[in-house]
Parts: C-alpha cells; structure tokens; sequence
C-alpha cells in the first residue's frame, strides 16, 4: 500500500466515523433524519448550500471542462451569481410554506400546493430520475480519484464499491446530521486543495497566471474564447438560464433550505454565496494549467485532467491529499443525493401506493431504501460512458421542467391547474427524455431557425413545450364557478388534505362529544394535520395553530 | 418588489446579456481572459449588490414592525 493509498482510506475512515458519531440521540423521526428538526443555523445552512456546489463536478468535472472545452466552462462562473439572486426571492416563501404544513420533500411542497398527492409521486419520480445521473457521476470520480491516485492499485470499480459503500452505511445510520457535520471538513479540504492548487500549478509551469493564459492564447489561439458555432455565446446564456432556474429545483438542495431555522437564513445565504463561487476560478486554472501540460486526454478522459496533472507534478504523498479531497468531494454531496432519493422514494411513493402505514415504518423504509438506490447508481456508473459534465447537464434538464409549475404556484392567484401541472411535467420531462436518447440538437429538430438561434441549449426546448402546455392546457381545465384548488380533499396522506379531513373531524366531534374544543384522542394509526409521530401526539392540530407540539419540532441537539 | 430590487437586474443582465458582445480573449484583465474576468466580477458585484438589498430590506422591515422579531438577531 503507498502513502497515497493510505491518505485516501484514512480521509473514508474519517468520513464514515464523523457521520456515524453526528446520529443525535436515539429514536430519529424522519422530520429529523431528513430535515434535522428544521433547527440548523444559518452557518450549517449555508454550509450545505455552498457544499452541494463543491461537489466532484466541480473537483473533476469543471477542471475537466475546462482542460477539454476551453472557453465554455466559464458557464459554470456565469450561473452561479443567478441562481443566487433568484434564491433571494425565491427560497423565504417556500421554507414559509414548508414549516407551516411540516414539509419534509419537494415533492410535498408540490403535492400540497396543488392539493393533489399525485402530483406529489409525479413530482417524486422526476427527482428520482434526475437524481440518479447526479449520483453516478459523483461515484464516477470517487473510481476515477482511487484508481488514479492509488497509482492503479485499485480499481475505478473497487473504488466505486467502496465509496458507495461507506456512503450507503452513513446515510442509514445518521441522515442529514452525518452530512452536517462531514460538508463542514469537505468544504475546508476541497477549498484548500482547490487554491492550492488553481495557484501553485500556474506559478510553477508558467511563472503565474497572467503567463499562463497568454502561453494558451498563443500556442491554441481561440480556445480561450467561445467558437462560433457549437459551444458560443447563445449556448453559454441558454446553459446559464437552464442552469439557473434548475438550481433550486434540485430535490436535496431544495430540502436543504428547510433545514433553516429561520428564513433571514436564507436570504443572507443569497448575500455571500456569490463570492464564494469565486473558489470555482481555481478549479478552472488548474484545467487551463493541464491544457498544455498532459495534453491528449479525449472524450470522457478530459475528467482526468486535474488528477493527471497532479500525478506529474508531486510526490505520492500530497497526490493522496489530493485524492482525499476529490474522495471527499464525492461522498458528502453523494450521501445528502442519496439520502434525498430515499426520502423521496419512501415519503412521496411508497406511502402513497401503501396509504395507512405509520410514521416509522415509513422512516424506517426511507433507511431501506438509501442501499437499494444505491445499487441501482452503481449499476450506471459501470455501465456508462458519459462525461461528468454531461451527466450534470442532464439531470439540470429534467429538475428545470419542475420550475414553470413552481413558480406559478408561488403567485398569489395560482391560475395554473391541477391538470395542467400534470401535463406540463410530462411534457418537458419526455422531451428532454426523447433529446437525451436521440442526442438530438436544436440544428438537428429546427433546421429553419436562423443561425444564431442554433447553438440554444436543447434543453431550452423542453423548457419552452413545458410553458407552453401550461399555457394551453391551464385554460381548457379550468372551471369558471369553482375556486380552482377547493373542492374534495382526496385525503391520500398529504397536510393540505389532512387540515380539511381533520376540520370535518373536529366539528362532528364538537355536536357529539368534546368536552375540549381543539382536541381529541386519535386512533393509533391516524396521523395528526402536523405530522407529528403517533406515539407522541394524539391529537387533531389546526394549520391555524400558533404553537408547534412540541413532540415534532424537537430542537437539533447534535 | 420595491424599487431598490431593482438592482438585482443589473447581474442578470451582466451574465444573460454580456457574453453575446463580449466574448472575447483580449484584453486580459487581471491577466485572465476578458470574458472570465467580466463573469468574476459579476459575481463579486451580485454579492455586493445582494448585500444593499438584504440591508435595504431589513431596515424597512424594522420600520413596519414596531416590536421586532427577537429571532432575527439569533
């Protein structure tokens, strides 16, 4: 075993014990496992923002894209301040909807907007898909960083197993607390390894970076600046909007707003974010710095570049700090995906297909599940070819066609129907579904556009069949007597649902039999409006009810 | 929306709108290509700008509320 191997099992050692170690207390609810009881400060909150960010796709991916296609990887500077301007209006009225109905997914924030727990497992599905791409990649460069940094000891597929491995065992044992707790030494390692390197690399080829860019230009005159055709300036704006809009679409970055203890949360996020993407410059100077150095990397190989580089300029000792970074990098943002599909997976499908089931059955299923749906990444990790970039790409182009339906839910007079949100989703996801497997390109579809217009990202042509379903379909559905969300509550197990069931409840109680006029005992299976476990509350909660039971909203104490 | 969100146009424009007459390599700025360094700086300004409005925001927020939330200073 070299030190470099040993480095990298050390930082997987240390990973797995710290999110062992960070399991607060005993008996988890899944508000708690997945959500972390909504207590995290604003420091935790942007730490798991910022930390979804730096994730292999950056560490491998961008250097790569950068080292493979030059210019275009500026896009990834160009979306980040966006999607960060947009969060500032967008996140404070989700995480307000979400801590008044106790939302644990996204697919619940949809489910209980639209009143329609369909849509919920819809909604849920999409995450799904969109999320498996986004787990094979970061266990793409978890086989990539230990195969090349244990100088080919291991495998890339032993790497794999291992890394899926330990993120498997810490997501069912800690949920998001284990991933609190190990963002906070990721992001100090991968930063640090990232300016260390985005610097140190220039300096030492090149005598700096101003150097190094002008030896690029000079020896590849044009790969610096956006070509004309293919990758140009339109495919760079249209990839910033998609990337954009998708950002917060994401299911776990989603569920990671809830964790905020209070929405000033996340509008500060929206403040510092931006500057900290400036980490991202680093990453891209090492791409650039690898251009001319070990040049040759084609394809899928360009995601090697930065490990390459580092092979060539240092002793085996620090490429194992290195790997540990890019092993990190992989497996934190990897267990808060997978731990997202698993919610998922159990919170918006099971419990729906199975209704009636109870709170910790379906908490313990959602711990079941996290091995299964890593199986399945596993699978497609080794049976794909696909740049990392590229896997990103897609799954951008499927969480984006969950924004148009999003953002009308957001208005003050959602005129969008239950309906038309159903046929919008479908719409953009079979699109982008049909574009993906065809590897179609808007040249390819739209032969008549004029030029410019060419270069569009294809996944802009979903987004724009998705708005427009919604603008046809939304008008032929809507009944004009009816108010559009009201009507019967079809009670399938989601809070808009549970308040009307629990409101009849309690007036037939009143003509009956109460003595009390806000409570009564429920059966054991029955759930409350709140959510709260079974064992802890019996009792029928309004919406309207200023203070949380204290059997759910219990303070983090990890 | 008050008027002073008008400012966060200004980072959408720079990135949705810039890179269609500014992709260019020279000249270098801060010894980086002209389109990177002006994608930068936007994130630097983005930042800053989000910073007035946030403070904007809080001060009118202070205004309206005569007993303020004790959270907010958590």
């Amino acid at each position: 075993m070299n030190s470099a191997l040993k480095i990298i099992s050390g930082a997987l050692a240390l990973a797995l014990i710290l999110g062992v170690l960070a399991r607060p207390g005993k008996g988890m609810s899944l508000e708690q496992w997945a959500v972390g009881g909504r207590g995290f400060s604003t420091a935790i909150v942007f730490l798991l923002t910022a930390g979804e960010v730096y994730t292999t796709f950056v560490f491998l991916g961008s250097s790569g894209y950068a080292y493979g296609h030059g210019g275009a990887a500026y896009y990834i500077i160009g979306y980040g301040s966006l999607s960060f301007v947009l969060s500032y209006w967008l996140l404070p009225p989700i995480w307000r909807f979400a801590k008044q109905h106790d939302l644990i997914s996204q697919p619940d924030f949809f489910a209980a907007k639209y009143r329609s727990s369909g849509l919920g497992v819809l909604t849920a599905i999409v995450g799904i898909v969109a999320l498996i791409p986004y787990l094979v990649l970061q266990l793409k460069g978890l086989g990539i960083v230990v195969s090349v940094a244990s100088y080919s000891e291991l495998s890339a597929t032993q790497g794999v197993w291992i890394g899926a491995g330990v993120i498997a065992i810490y997501v069912v044992v800690s949920g998001v607390h284990g991933s609190a707790w190990t963002f906070v030494v990721k992001d100090v390692l991968v930063i640090s390894v990232a300016v260390f390197l985005g610097l140190y690399l220039p300096i030492h080829y090149y005598g700096g970076i101003a150097p190094m860019f002008t030896t690029i230009e000079h020896m590849r005159p044009e790969f610096l600046a956006l070509p004309a055709h293919g990758e140009s300036p339109v495919w760079l704006v249209s990839t910033v909007l998609l990337s954009t809009l998708g950002f917060y679409m994401w299911p776990h970055i989603f569920m990671a707003t809830y964790t905020a203890k209070h929405e000033d949360a996340l509008r500060r996020n929206a403040c510092v974010q931006p500057v900290y993407q400036l980490m991202l410059l680093f990453i891209l100077f090492v791409g650039f710095a690898a251009v001319l150095q070990v040049p040759g990397l084609k394809g899928s190989e360009i995601d090697l570049a930065l490990l390459k580089i580092s092979l060539a300029s240092f002793d085996p000792w620090f490429v194992g700090v290195i790997g540990a970074a890019g092993v990190l990098a992989a497996l934190v943002p990897g267990s808060m995906i997978l731990m997202t599909a698993s919610t998922l997976l159990a919170n918006n499908v099971y419990r729906i297909v199975r209704p009636g089931l109870s709170e910790a059955h379906i908490a313990a299923s959602a711990r079941l599940m996290a091995p299964c749906v890593m199986l399945v990444a596993i699978y497609f990790t080794l049976h794909g070819g696909q740049t990392i970039v590229s896997l990103l790409l897609m799954g951008y182009a499927l969480v984006t066609q969950l924004f148009p339906v999003l953002a009308a839910s957001l208005m003050r007079n959602n005129l969008v129907t239950r309906p038309a949100a159903f046929a919008a989703i479908s719409v953009g996801v079979a699109t982008v579904a049909f574009v993906s497997l065809t590897k179609s390109t808007i040249a390819g579809l739209f032969p008549f556009l004029p030029d410019a217009l060419k270069d569009l990202n294809v996944g802009m042509v979903a987004l724009v069949l998705n708005v427009l379903t919604l603008a046809v379909v939304t008008p032929l559905t809507r009944r004009p007597s009816a108010p559009p969300q009201a009507g019967s509550s079809r009670g399938n197990g989601y809070p808009g649902s549970w308040a009307v069931k629990s409101e009849r409840y309690v007036v037939r109680y009143r003509r009956t039999r109460s003595p009390f006029r806000f409570s009564q005992r429920l059966p054991r299976t029955r759930r409350c409006a709140r959510l709260c476990e079974p064992r802890a509350c019996r009792r029928v909660h309004f919406s309207d009810l200023p203070v949380h039971h204290a059997g759910s909203g219990r303070a983090a104490n990890w | 929306m008050r008027p002073i969100h008008a400012l966060a146009a200004l980072p959408i424009a720079s990135v949705l709108v810039g890179p269609l007459f500014l992709d260019r390599v020279t000249p270098f700025v801060l010894g980086r290509p002209f389109l990177l360094a002006w994608l930068s700086a936007t994130l630097v300004m983005t930042s800053i700008l989000m910073g007035l409005i946030y403070r904007a925001d809080r001060r009118s927020q202070a205004e309206t509320t005569p007993h303020p939330v004790p959270e907010k200073h958590a």
